[in-house]
């Protein structure tokens, strides 16, 4: 699972939020990697600690209400014992961050070239005239057709496809290492998703970036990863190449998830439901199988007391036993899995 | 035969400007839309952001302003009528907003926000009203320890059924759903879903499914109109559209459509690029001078698509 040219190796990494004086673990010893030239997609439904997985390898928590433990190793430094200042050196020059909503992380005051030019004046010794051509050449890396135009515009004159490019524009801008991509096109169109994926896609190929692809919308993590990490409470509960995920789904909310699709080949009356929801952190069940309570006609005996990852195929883990026992509710139990 | 027809429905927007504040140019948020709406059955309308779908909702419920054409309702035009609050149209035509948690006054409890509607609507008692109240929530699955509490009390997937609870309270007839689902979680989403498909079935109501989400789309709806810059470009049945779509633009966003095949997705994005460069390449014969889409013609009993410039010049 780890070896030694990861490019990122997160262990144990827990994050916990103080709420109400105690802390709350939103993200529970989770342990992932990610190698060069890779995508590694994070699915799950929203409060399930995708996001504050990602927040948290770029040390975006305020120390006061949150408590990290673990391991975020980059090039031999743990990223959770960084100071402030260690932490500037790497956001934004080898960690590239992009968010899901551009125009609420974009500064509505600052033009488009300032907004891109920001990092080059923090991380490079570029003059003002090279940073300028660097700004203009990003712009069009990124796809933007008429970029001297645009670098003189402000976020609120461009359409939120062209926004989404800007903010990989600054991502890319010091050819970070590690592109961390916060749901980059939840809120585009299908047309300008396919083309904002297929940019990351093309762009990754010429710097060989590794990219932490963080989204809800399994369509897209079939369409881009090469491995995918499921997480729910927190926990990451399968972990397997991407052709594995969706073709050998193991866990019972994996393959839950896979099954409430509204597939566009498939015309099926029902979508199937998955029950109760999302359990919210200050109730999260701490000990057993976090999803058991969501498909209460399986057995208990059928979880684990302390569920681990176990790899059941090369580089395809599942956490807890339950999956050898799962069936769908409307399926006759004892069918094989 | 259907129970409400929309006839040649524009709404244009005056920008102004100049030395006195003239009116310099419109922008054609719906240019000429014509619909009917059979019992039961559910149209879908699918569009980028922008292309007038929200507007065409909003233009039938009479949130927005028509300019020109005609609302006809059980054969009365009720275009731009002032209309009494208690008046038919208003009560069988219902909306179900995105956002259900600003559709909700914060500062009412759920058993008003579900009474609202009724004390508008229907005549009833206290306790006929609280027992309706209980009624729909039962429908939409929901306890009935729910009623004194705030709406920020719920999860996203509960206020987005309070609100359907909230349209359905007065037996309405049609139901505009404004991207009911786009911001819910998958599984959330299938739940909200197979409650509209049960309410449908139950209550023989109609829906006019405004989404982006063309595989939600394909999933509820009977008769899927494809709208781009205030246009239809494509109608049909959800076969039509699927199965056998004619028009470029349709065809460019189906195939921008993620699937979950892996396997297949080089495949898919050759495609979808080929796809994209005829599109880039034969744009100028689908679209006029300003970019819009030529008027319809049938090419089958339920199939429509806008025609290409030849086409047009040879009519």
């Amino acid at each position: 699972m780890h070896t030694v040219n990861d490019l990122l190796t997160i262990r144990n990494l827990t994050t916990s939020f103080r709420l109400k004086d105690t802390y709350h673990a939103a993200v529970d010893n989770v342990s992932l990697s990610l190698q060069k030239n890779e995508i590694l997609a994070i699915v799950g439904e929203s409060g399930c600690g995708k996001s504050t997985l990602a927040t948290t390898i770029v040390g975006l928590h305020n120390a006061i209400n949150t408590k990290v433990t673990g391991e975020i190793l980059y090039n031999q430094q743990n990223l959770t014992q960084l100071s402030e200042e260690q932490f500037n050196e790497l956001r934004g020059n080898d960690i590239g961050f992009i968010f899901q909503d551009p125009l609420s992380a974009l500064n509505p005051l600052m033009r488009i070239q300032e907004q891109i030019a920001e990092g080059l004046i923090y991380h490079t010794t570029l003059t003002k005239q090279q940073r300028e051509e660097r700004v203009l050449e990003l712009l069009e890396q990124v796809g933007i057709a008429n970029p001297s135009r645009v670098a003189r515009q402000f976020p609120h004159q461009l359409s939120g496809g062209m926004r989404q490019r800007v903010m990989i524009a600054i991502a890319l801008s010091s050819k970070p290492a590690i592109i961390i991509a916060d749901e980059p096109t939840t809120a585009l169109d299908v047309t300008i998703q396919a083309q904002i994926l297929d940019l990351l896609k093309a762009l990754q190929d010429e710097t060989q970036a590794g990219i932490i692809l963080i989204t809800h919308d399994l369509g897209v993590v079939a369409e881009m990863a090469d491995r995918v990490a499921v997480m729910y409470a927190g926990q990451v509960i399968e972990e397997a190449p991407v052709q594995e995920l969706f073709n050998n789904a193991k866990h019972p909310y994996t393959r839950s998830l896979l099954n409430s699709i509204p597939q566009t080949h498939q015309e099926n009356e029902r979508l199937e439901v998955i029950h109760g929801m999302v359990p919210s952190l200050m109730n999260l069940p701490r000990e057993g199988c976090r999803f058991s309570a969501r498909i209460p006609w399986i057995d208990a005996s059928a979880h684990e007391s302390t569920p681990q990852l176990h790899e059941i195929a090369p580089g395809h883990f599942v956490r807890c036993t339950c999956w050898k026992h799962f069936h769908f509710e409307n399926e006759r139990e004892g069918v094989s899995v | 035969m259907s129970f409400m027809q929309i006839k040649d429905l524009n709404v244009h927007y005056p920008i102004r400007g100049g030395f006195f504040n003239t009116i310099q140019d419109k922008v054609y948020a719906v240019d000429g839309v014509t619909l009917a709406f059979e019992k039961g059955k559910t149209y879908g309308l699918v569009g980028e952001s922008g292309s007038g779908k929200s507007t065409t909702g909003k233009a039938i419920i009479g949130l927005e302003k028509v300019t020109s054409g005609h609302i006809i309702y059980e054969g009365q035009d009720v275009t731009n009528r002032r209309r009494k609050r208690s008046s038919t149209y208003s009560r069988d035509i219902q909306m179900i907003f995105q956002d259900a948690h600003s559709s909700m006054n914060p500062r009412k409890r759920v058993i008003d926000i579900l009474a609202e509607p009724i004390r508008n609507f229907m005549k009833l008692s206290d306790q006929e009203e609280r027992k309706r109240i209980k009624e729909l929530l039962a429908i939409v699955g929901m306890s009935e320890d729910v009623l004194l509490k705030y709406p920020h009390e719920f999860s996203g997937g509960q206020k987005q059924r309070l609100g359907i609870a909230r349209a359905v309270a007065c037996h309405p007839k049609l139901i505009i759903a404004d991207e009911p689902v786009s911001a819910l979680d998958l599984s959330v989403q299938a739940q909200v879903l197979n409650f509209m498909k049960d309410i449908q079935q139950q209550y023989g109501l109609s829906y006019l499914f405004i989404s982006h989400d063309l595989g939600v789309v394909k999933h509820m709806c009977d008769y899927i109109a494809i709208m781009y810059k205030g246009r239809f470009v494509e109608t049909g049945t959800r076969q039509d559209i699927y199965s056998n779509p004619q028009h470029i633009y349709t065809n460019r966003l189906l195939s921008a459509i993620p699937h979950i095949e892996p396997e297949t997705r080089v495949a898919r994005k050759e495609a979808r690029q080929q796809v994209e460069e005829k599109y880039q390449q034969n744009h100028h014969q689908y679209y006029d001078e300003h970019g819009k889409v030529y008027p319809l013609k049938s090419i089958s009993e339920t199939h429509k698509v806008a025609m290409s410039g030849i086409e047009r010049e040879g009519l």
